[in-house]
């Protein structure tokens, strides 16, 4: 689709997402968390997911409320396991969700993959692992390389610090982490951001993600949440 | 005297040269930071996406858009830079880091490293960043005890934990001693309260000095 969308609320951003669907959930942890997409998707009803996310959700908010409603078949992700993320936790100790675990690295390299039109990568991460076990090695350099495949999403759902009406994406901090890649691997992305601007407002030299990956933008109050950690 | 666990920070600080850029990683690895010199100038990864990591932020400062690889909340440092996931191991596997400093469950001699998954069945596995830090830093320090608290040693002929990588591992800082790691095996660098001996024998491997 070559024209973003701006729209007026958060539920026509996620309208159309089909059961069965790959949804790429941006975020670390909280930062970068798609919260009122997620929300909105929850809404909408879209089930038997395999999300694709960094983590398997914190606490009880943004993914982990996904995972709760019971929409998510499969989740590949780096890091599942922390001190807050029981809700997947409990999933997946009662066999209602499939886990595929992934290097961080592969992960973000495998989305890129997506977006770039690679085919597939030799990547020497994980070799001689159970990450990699039954699945095509070569040597090359004489260092051993993994084969891996893109991981392309149907939708992408990202968290973005500003936007312009022609879709350009700019961040903030450390919030930034998976949004860029993601918008690149899926069919449709759709970013929340907490400020729209007019076209030509941004500098072009700083925008990060253009606009030709984003399809759909929705501005919403950024929300509070607390940080693990903070003191 | 075995050292405590910020002398063994302080050990590890003062090995890491002026200008290197570092990754350290979650839980002990993270004091490392609380030992190096400002004025030596290393340059903290983290591997969300940002070079020129400070500390961690207090009160006013926290920022839920700014924290570490383990989600706490840190500070920005001028020249800081921010950049996507895929950028951020890219530096890694590319050798774009000269060090990293990682915590381990259990290190071979000749620098295979399990940290990830102690690979009992109701542990839920959780990867993140470690196998990519493995195989991607130019140099990879390990930081642990070298005893479990049950006595099990953690410097080990052949790792049984599952693996994160092979051969990676270039030095071990532990509470007794230091070890750098190659193909031939251990060589201790250095002793804190036991003599090579001791640990030769308490570690049941051979060791070189």
């Amino acid at each position: 689709m070559s024209r973003t969308w701006v729209l007026d609320t958060v539920d026509e951003a996620v309208a159309g997402i089909e059961d069965d669907s790959t949804v790429l959930v941006g975020g670390f942890g909280l930062a970068g968390m798609p919260f009122d997409l997620i929300d909105a998707l929850i809404r909408q009803g879209a089930k038997e997911l395999t999300v694709v996310s960094n983590n398997a959700g914190n606490g009880q908010v943004g993914l982990a409320a996904l995972l709760k409603a019971g929409r998510v078949r499969k989740i590949i992700c780096s890091f599942p396991r922390q001190v807050d993320s029981y809700v997947f936790d409990e999933l997946y100790r009662a066999g209602r969700i499939e886990l595929e675990v992934v290097p961080q690295g592969t992960l973000a390299e495998r989305l890129r993959a997506a977006g770039a039109g690679i085919g597939a990568f030799f990547c020497p991460t994980g070799v001689g692992t159970p990450l990699a076990e039954g699945k095509e090695t070569r040597v090359i350099d004489g260092r051993g390389h993994v084969l891996e495949f893109p991981i392309r999403g149907d939708v992408a759902l990202i968290g973005a610090h500003r936007a312009d009406t022609a879709g350009n994406l700019v961040y903030r901090k450390t919030a930034r982490n998976f949004g860029p890649v993601m918008a690149t691997a899926a069919t449709t992305t759709i970013a929340q951001v907490s400020e729209v601007v007019p076209a030509g407002s941004l500098d072009p030299e700083a925008i990060v993600t253009p606009g030709i990956y984003v399809d759909r933008v929705i501005r919403v109050d950024a929300r509070q949440y607390t940080v693990q950690g903070a003191r | 005297m075995a050292l405590t666990v910020d002398e063994l920070a302080a050990r590890v600080a003062r090995d890491i040269p002026a200008g290197a850029y570092v990754n350290l990683g979650i839980g002990q690895p993270t004091k490392v930071a609380d030992h190096l010199d400002p004025k030596a100038g290393v340059v903290l990864h983290t591997e969300n996406g940002m070079l020129g990591m400070g500390p961690a932020a207090l009160g006013d400062q926290v920022d839920p858009d700014l924290t570490n690889a383990g989600k706490v909340p840190v500070t920005e440092l001028p020249g800081a830079s921010y950049f996507h996931h895929a950028d951020s191991f890219a530096m890694m596997r590319g050798g774009h880091l000269d060090v990293c400093v990682l915590g381990a469950f259990q290190v071979s001699v000749t620098g295979d490293l399990a940290n990830w998954h102690t690979g009992e069945p109701d542990d839920i596995p959780a990867v993140g960043g470690a196998m990519d830090l493995a195989i991607g830093a130019r140099q990879v320090f390990v930081m642990m005890t070298l005893f479990t608290k049950n006595g099990t040693p953690k410097l080990v002929p052949h790792c049984t934990y599952p693996l994160t990588g092979i051969g990676c591992v270039t030095r071990v800082y532990t509470d007794l001693a230091v070890f750098d790691l190659g193909p031939s095996g251990a060589t201790v660098r250095q002793t804190h309260g036991i003599t090579v001996g001791e640990l030769q024998a308490r570690l049941g491997t051979p060791l070189t000095m």
